[in-house]
C-alpha cells in the first residue's frame, strides 16, 4: 500500500503532523513504538505558558489539535502576566497527563483517512535524494510520497542518571537505534542534546501546610477559539510552591561530581537548555542565590504523583533521596519516579527549509525535538506546519510559511532554519520583535483565515469568525461616530469615574483611550451587546492603538526586506567582496529572502548590502 | 560589464579647479578621444599629463589629466581625473564632451557605490569615505578618520549595552518568567531613573557631537555693532584680508561679507553685517534685520563698542538680546579717549582692541578659543558623532525614549512603553551598523554629492 504521508513518532508533532494530511484528505500513516504512549507528556504535567500558551491558541486558529485536547483534560487554568500588558499574557493549564494521551488517541482514531501502526522506523527508503518510504526494524517496508519524522528524544536516547547510561527512551521505552545513523549516511549533521526531567512524589506523602497554595484562575478560560470555557473554576486542582533550602545546595555541592552533568559521566556530549536548566546547574551557575523555588504539580486526577517544577536533576537515587527530604513540605515524601537526563540525536535545523522540509532529501519532513526545540508546544506547532506542507506539496499547492510578524511559530521555525540551535530550543516572548502584535487575543484575527485557505478550518467555523470580526470593525465604527459632548450631566458622570471632564465634544473612541476608562464606563452613553471577547478585542485595538501601529510599521519595514527573494539557485562565490564568514553561513542556510539573510548571524549589515546590490544588477541584466 | 561613468567631482563654483572624473573600463579611452597631448592609451597608472582637452580641433580648456588604472583606484576601476581650469561653463562643456564620447552621467553616490561594489570598502566607511574627503583641516580628517576607525561606536555600544541590560533583559525576564518570585518585577517607578539617566547620556554625546559638529562645519560667528564702530576693520584683522569695503562713512557695508579664520584647527564663519541702528533707510533696516535675525544663528556673536563713544539704548538692546549666547564684547578704538561705560559691561566678556594700531588681535583669538575650550574637545582623539546622519539617529533614539518616558507617565503597561525602548536600541544601532534597514543603504549613496 502507497501512503501519501507517513509520519515517524506519536509525540505532540507526530499528532499534528499526521492529523493535519489526514484532515486535508490525504492517506496518513502514523507510525508509533507504543499505541498508548501517543501524546505522552513525559515532563512536566502543563500546556501553554508564557509564548507557548499563545502558540497552543496559534495551533488552534489554524485547525490544530493542541488545544482542544488541553481544554477537555486540564484540571487548573491560570492567565499568566494578567497584571501586564495584553501583548504578554499567555494562557497555562495543568493537563492530566492520562488523559490527555487517551483523549488524543481518540481523535487520532476517529480521523477520517489516519490510520495507527505500532512499529520502530530504523531506515529511510531514499531514491535520488527523494524519500520513498521507510523501513521498520523487521525490515518491512512501507511506501509513502512523503515522510515527516518526528522522533522526540527517541534518537540513540541514553537516560542518564549518576553515573549510569542506558539506551532507552523516556518510560523504559526501546529507542530508535539506526536511524540517526542513516540520517547521517545521507549527509545530514548530527548534534547531540540534552534535557531532563524531575522526580514524581507521591501526592500523600507532602506536608501541605509546610508550602503555598496556587490556586487557577477564578475567570474560566480556554485555548480554543472553537467552544466556551465549561469547567467549574471551583473544582481545579491547586499547584504549591516551595523552596530548596541551604542543606538542598549542600547535599548538591557535597555531591557534584556524582551527577551525570558534572562528572559522574564523562562521555557527555549533549547540551542541555540553557531556559531550563538542572538544579546542579542552577546552584552551580548562581552560587550566590539562597534558594529556587519548586511547583509541586498534580500531575493527573487518576494518579498520586506530583511532578517537582524546577527540581530536575541527573544526581545517582541515593543523593535524589536526601536532596527532596531537604525540602520543606517534602521531609517525608515517597518518590516515584526519579529524575533522569536524557541525551538524544537530532538534527542541525539550518538543514531544513521553512516549510519543514529537509534541504537534503526532498518530500522528507522533520518537526519537533529532531529539529533542536524543546517543549511539547514547540513540537506540536511544528508537526502542524510540516503536516500542511507535506500535504500542500502532494496537491501541488504553494508551500505555507508563516512571517514572524504573523505567529510565533514563524518566529520559532524562522529561528530554527536560520541561526541553528546549540541547545535545546524553547519558545520565549522575546524572541519575538513584534509581539504586541502576537498576542493571545488576537492569535485567530492574524491566523484563521490561513486555517481556512490550507483547509483545516471548517465552512461553519469560519462563518462563525468572519462574524467576529465584522462585530469587531462594526462596534469599533459605533464608538468612532458616537460624539459626547460637556453637557453638565456627561462631565459629572465622568468626574465620578473618575477622569478628566471634557471642554470639547469627544468620540466614544476617543475617550476610551484614557487609561482610566474602560468599556464598562461607556454603556452611560450607548448599548453595548457585544460579547465579552468582541468587547475585549475592540478595547485593546483601541486603548494601544498607537503602540500597535507603530509595531506594525516595524514589521512593515521588515517585510519589505521578505519581500525580497533570493533565487533559489544563487552562486555565492560568484559574489565578490562577501566576508568569508558570511559567504559561508549564506551557503549553509541559503536564505530565501534579505529578511531572512540579515537574521544570519555572522552575515553583517555590509554583506547583506552587498548581496542587495548584487541582485540588483542581476534584476537590470 | 560595468558602463563608464563621468562626473564633476569638485563641488561647482568652489574653487579654482574643478575635477572631471571618470571611472570604468572606457575611461581613458574616452578622455583620448578628445584630448590632444600624449597618448593616453599607453600611460602608465598613475600618471599626470599636461595637454589641452580639444573638441573638433578647436581647445576648450587647458588640463592636468590623471590616469590611474584598476585595481588600486578608488573605485577599484580605471578612472581619469580631468582637472580643468577654466570656470563652470568651460567644466560642463568637458562634461558635456566626455558623455558624448560614450560615458554615462553617474548617479548621486555612484562612484562610492563602485568603490563598495568592488570591495574597497563596507557600509560604514562608505560614510566616513565622505567626511573625509570634505576635511580641509587636520582636525577634521581625524574626526573623519575616526569613523572609519569605528571608534565613534565605543560610546554607543555602551549605551546599548545598558539599554539592553538595565531594562529590555528585565522586562522580558519579567514577561518570560512571571512565576519567579525570585526575580524583581521591574515597575514604572523604577524604570523612570533608568531612563531619564540613559537619555542624559545620550544628552551629553549629542552635545559632544554638536561640538564635533563646529570642528567639520565651523563656528558660524557674526560681528555685530553700530555703524563705523569698526566692525569690517575687525573683520579684515582677523581675516588679514580687505575682503570688506571699509570706509569711515556711516553704514557703507550692506552686504554680508563672509571668512574664515581657523583657530586650534577649528574654523570659525565669520559674517560681517551692516550696522544695527534705527534707520530710516530702507535698505539699511533690511540690513539691521538681517543683523538681528543673524544674532539667532550664530554660535558666537563679536559685539563691537566705541570706546570713544558712550552706550546707547540700541546697543543696550543688544547686550540684552545677546545676555544668553557665546559673546565677545570688543571695545575697539583704545587708541581714543574712553567715553564708554565700561564697568557697566561684564568684565570677563570684554576684549580690548584697536584695529588701527592692530592691537588685541591676539587677546580677542585667545578668547575665542577659551570661550569653546577648545583645549578640551579632544581633537587628537575624538569620540563623538561628527555625521549629519548618525547625529540624527541619536536625536531619534533621544525622542523615542522620551516616548517611553511619556508612555510610563500615561501608565500605560511596561511590555507596551518598551517598544518605544527597543526603538531607541535599534536607533542606536542603526549609528554603528548594528541594525539594517533597507533605506540606510538608499540614504547613504543618495546623500552623497555628484561624484565623490
Amino acid at each position: 500500500m502507497m501512503y501519501d504521508c507517513i509520519v515517524v513518532g506519536g509525540g505532540h508533532a507526530g499528532c499534528e503532523a499526521s492529523l493535519a494530511p489526514a484532515r486535508m484528505g490525504l492517506n496518513t500513516l502514523l507510525i508509533t513504538g507504543n499505541i498508548n504512549n501517543i501524546a505522552d507528556m513525559p515532563c512536566n504535567p502543563s500546556i501553554g505558558g508564557s509564548a507557548k500558551g499563545i502558540v497552543v491558541r496559534e495551533i488552534d486558529a489554524l485547525g490544530g489539535e493542541m488545544g482542544k485536547n488541553a481544554d477537555k483534560t486540564q484540571i487548573q487554568m491560570k492567565m499568566l502576566n494578567s497584571k501586564k500588558g495584553p501583548a504578554v499574557q499567555a494562557l497555562r493549564a495543568q493537563a492530566d497527563n492520562i488523559v490527555y494521551p487517551k483523549e488524543m488517541l481518540k481523535t487520532l482514531k476517529n480521523q477520517e483517512h489516519l490510520t495507527i501502526l505500532e512499529g520502530m522506523v530504523e531506515d529511510l527508503e531514499v531514491e535520488e535524494k527523494k524519500i520513498k518510504g521507510v523501513i521498520l526494524d523487521n525490515g518491512e517496508k512501507i511506501f509513502a510520497k512523503s515522510v515527516i519524522l518526528t522522533t522526540g528524544t527517541y534518537l540513540k536516547a541514553d537516560i542518564l542518571v549518576g553515573d549510569t547510561r542506558h539506551r532507552e527512551g523516556p518510560h523504559g521505552e526501546k529507542p530508535s537505534q539506526h536511524l540517526s545513523d542513516c540520517l547521517k549516511k545521507l549527509g545530514f549533521q548530527i548534534i547531540r542534546l540534552k534535557t531532563g526531567t524531575p522526580q514524581r512524589i507521591e501526592k500523600d506523602s507532602i506536608h501541605y501546610e509546610k508550602t503555598k497554595r496556587e490556586d487557577g484562575d477564578m475567570t474560566p478560560y480556554a485555548f480554543s477559539f472553537d467552544h466556551e470555557p465549561n469547567y467549574d473554576v471551583h473544582n481545579q486542582i491547586p499547584c504549591y510552591l516551595t523552596y530548596t533550602t541551604e542543606t538542598t545546595h549542600q547535599i548538591i555541592r557535597d555531591n557534584l561530581n556524582k551527577s551525570s552533568m558534572y562528572g559522574g559521566l564523562d562521555d557527555i556530549k549533549g547540551i542541555g537548555p540553557r531556559y531550563c536548566p538542572s538544579i546542579e546547574d542552577k546552584i552551580v551557575r548562581f552560587a550566590d542565590k539562597e534558594r529556587h523555588q519548586l511547583f509541586l504539580e498534580p500531575t493527573s486526577l487518576q494518579s498520586n504523583e506530583i511532578y517537582i517544577q524546577g527540581f530536575s536533576t541527573s544526581m545517582p537515587h541515593d543523593i535524589q533521596e536526601q536532596m527532596v527530604h531537604s525540602i520543606p513540605g517534602l521531609e517525608d515524601a515517597k518518590i516515584l519516579k526519579y529524575a533522569y537526563a536524557i541525551e538524544y540525536d537530532a538534527i542541525y535545523p539550518t538543514q531544513v527549509k521553512q516549510t519543514l522540509e529537509t534541504k537534503l532529501i526532498e518530500n522528507l519532513y522533520t518537526a519537533g525535538q529532531i529539529n533542536g526545540t524543546s517543549g511539547y508546544e514547540e513540537a506540536a506547532c511544528q508537526g502542524l506546519m510540516a503536516g500542511i506542507n507535506a500535504a500542500l506539496k502532494i496537491k501541488g499547492k504553494e508551500p505555507f510559511v508563516l512571517k514572524r510578524s504573523d505567529a510565533y511559530i514563524g518566529v520559532l521555525i524562522d529561528d530554527l532554519v536560520t541561526k541553528g540551535v546549540k541547545d535545546p530550543y524553547r519558545l520565549l516572548t522575546s524572541r519575538s520583535e513584534y509581539r504586541l502584535l502576537l498576542r493571545h487575543d488576537n492569535a485567530d484575527l492574524r491566523l484563521r483565515e490561513y486555517g481556512y485557505r490550507v483547509g483545516l478550518i471548517g465552512e461553519e467555523q469560519y462563518q462563525k469568525f468572519v462574524q467576529k470580526k465584522q462585530q469587531i470593525e462594526q462596534m469599533i465604527q459605533r464608538l468612532k461616530n458616537h460624539k459626547i459632548t460637556p453637557a453638565t450631566q456627561v462631565n459629572e458622570y465622568l468626574s465620578q469615574i473618575p477622569t478628566a471632564q471634557l471642554k470639547d465634544g469627544i468620540t466614544l473612541y476617543d475617550l476610551l483611550k484614557r487609561p482610566e476608562i474602560q468599556v464598562e464606563h461607556l454603556k452611560e452613553f450607548i448599548e453595548i451587546k457585544e460579547q465579552p471577547e468582541i468587547v475585549e478585542q475592540v478595547q485593546i485595538q483601541i486603548k494601544y492603538e498607537g503602540y500597535i501601529q507603530k509595531a506594525k510599521r516595524e514589521a512593515e519595514k521588515m517585510e519589505r526586506l521578505e519581500n525580497k527573494k533570493i533565487p533559489e539557485n544563487i552562486d555565492y562565490q560568484k559574489i565578490k567582496n562577501i566576508a568569508s564568514e558570511a559567504r559561508q553561513k549564506l551557503e549553509e542556510i541559503r536564505p530565501t529572502s534579505i529578511g531572512q539573510a540579515l537574521r544570519i548571524s555572522g552575515v553583517n549589515p555590509a554583506d547583506i548590502s552587498i548581496l542587495m546590490i548584487y541582485l540588483k544588477k542581476g534584476e537590470k541584466k | 560589464m560595468e558602463d563608464t561613468i563621468a562626473a564633476i567631482s569638485t563641488a561647482l563654483g568652489v574653487g579654482a579647479i574643478s575635477i572631471v572624473r571618470l571611472s570604468g573600463k572606457e575611461a581613458i579611452q574616452i578622455v583620448n578621444e578628445i584630448w590632444k597631448g600624449s597618448d593616453l592609451i599607453k600611460s602608465p597608472t598613475h600618471k599626470i599629463h599636461y595637454g589641452k582637452i580639444v573638441e573638433k580641433e578647436k581647445e576648450i580648456d587647458e588640463v592636468l589629466v590623471s590616469i590611474m588604472r584598476a585595481p588600486n583606484t578608488y573605485t577599484g576601476e580605471d578612472i581619469v581625473e580631468i582637472n580643468c581650469h577654466g570656470g563652470i561653463a568651460t567644466t560642463n562643456k568637458i562634461l558635456e564632451l566626455v558623455l558624448e564620447h560614450g560615458a554615462r552621467l553617474a548617479r548621486p553616490g555612484e562612484f562610492t557605490e563602485r568603490r563598495f561594489l568592488n570591495g574597497k570598502i563596507d557600509l560604514i566607511q562608505a560614510q566616513g569615505i565622505k567626511d573625509l574627503v570634505d576635511a580641509t583641516t587636520d582636525e577634521k580628517r581625524a574626526l573623519a578618520m575616526n569613523q572609519l576607525n569605528g571608534k565613534v561606536s565605543s560610546k554607543i555600544e555602551n549605551l546599548r549595552q545598558e539599554i539592553l541590560e538595565k531594562i529590555l533583559a528585565q522586562i522580558e525576564v519579567n514577561i518570560d518568567y512571571p512565576e519567579y518570585e525570585d526575580i524583581e518585577q521591574l515597575t514604572n517607578e523604577q524604570i523612570l531613573p533608568e531612563l531619564k539617566n540613559i537619555k542624559n547620556k545620550m544628552q551629553d554625546i549629542l552635545k559632544e557631537s554638536k561640538n564635533g559638529v563646529m570642528i567639520q562645519q565651523g563656528i558660524k560667528t557674526s560681528i555685530i555693532g553700530r555703524p563705523n564702530v569698526g566692525k569690517s576693520s575687525l573683520l579684515n584683522a582677523l581675516l588679514g584680508e580687505e575682503k570688506a569695503i571699509v570706509t569711515d562713512i556711516e553704514g557703507t557695508t550692506r552686504d554680508i561679507v563672509e571668512g574664515e579664520i581657523v583657530i586650534s584647527g577649528v574654523p570659525f564663519h565669520i559674517i560681517d553685517t551692516a550696522g544695527i541702528r534705527k534707520s530710516e533707510q530702507l535698505v539699511e533696516q533690511i540690513g539691521i534685520k538681517k543683523s538681528l535675525e543673524m544674532i539667532d544663528q550664530s554660535e558666537l556673536v563679536l559685539f563691537v563698542l566705541n570706546n570713544h563713544e558712550k552706550l546707547t539704548d540700541q546697543d543696550r538692546t543688544i547686550l540684552k538680546k545677546i545676555e544668553n549666547k557665546n559673546k565677545i564684547i570688543i571695545i575697539n578704538k583704545t587708541d581714543l579717549k574712553t567715553n564708554l561705560e565700561i564697568d557697566q559691561l561684564p568684565k570677563e566678556e570684554c576684549v580690548f582692541m584697536s584695529t588701527l594700531k592692530e592691537q588685541g588681535l591676539d587677546d580677542l583669538k585667545e578668547k575665542m578659543k577659551e570661550l569653546f575650550h577648545l583645549e578640551k574637545i579632544q581633537t587628537e582623539d575624538p569620540t563623538y558623532l561628527t555625521n549629519a546622519n548618525s547625529i540624527s539617529f541619536l536625536k531619534q533614539a533621544i525622542a523615542s525614549i522620551d516616548q517611553a518616558i511619556d508612555g510610563i507617565s500615561k501608565n500605560m503597561p511596561i511590555d507596551m512603553v518598551e517598544i518605544d525602548i527597543k526603538k531607541a536600541w535599534d536607533e542606536l544601532g542603526l549609528i554603528i551598523g548594528k541594525t539594517y534597514q533597507d533605506e540606510l543603504i538608499n540614504q547613504l549613496f543618495s546623500q552623497f554629492c555628484l561624484g565623490k
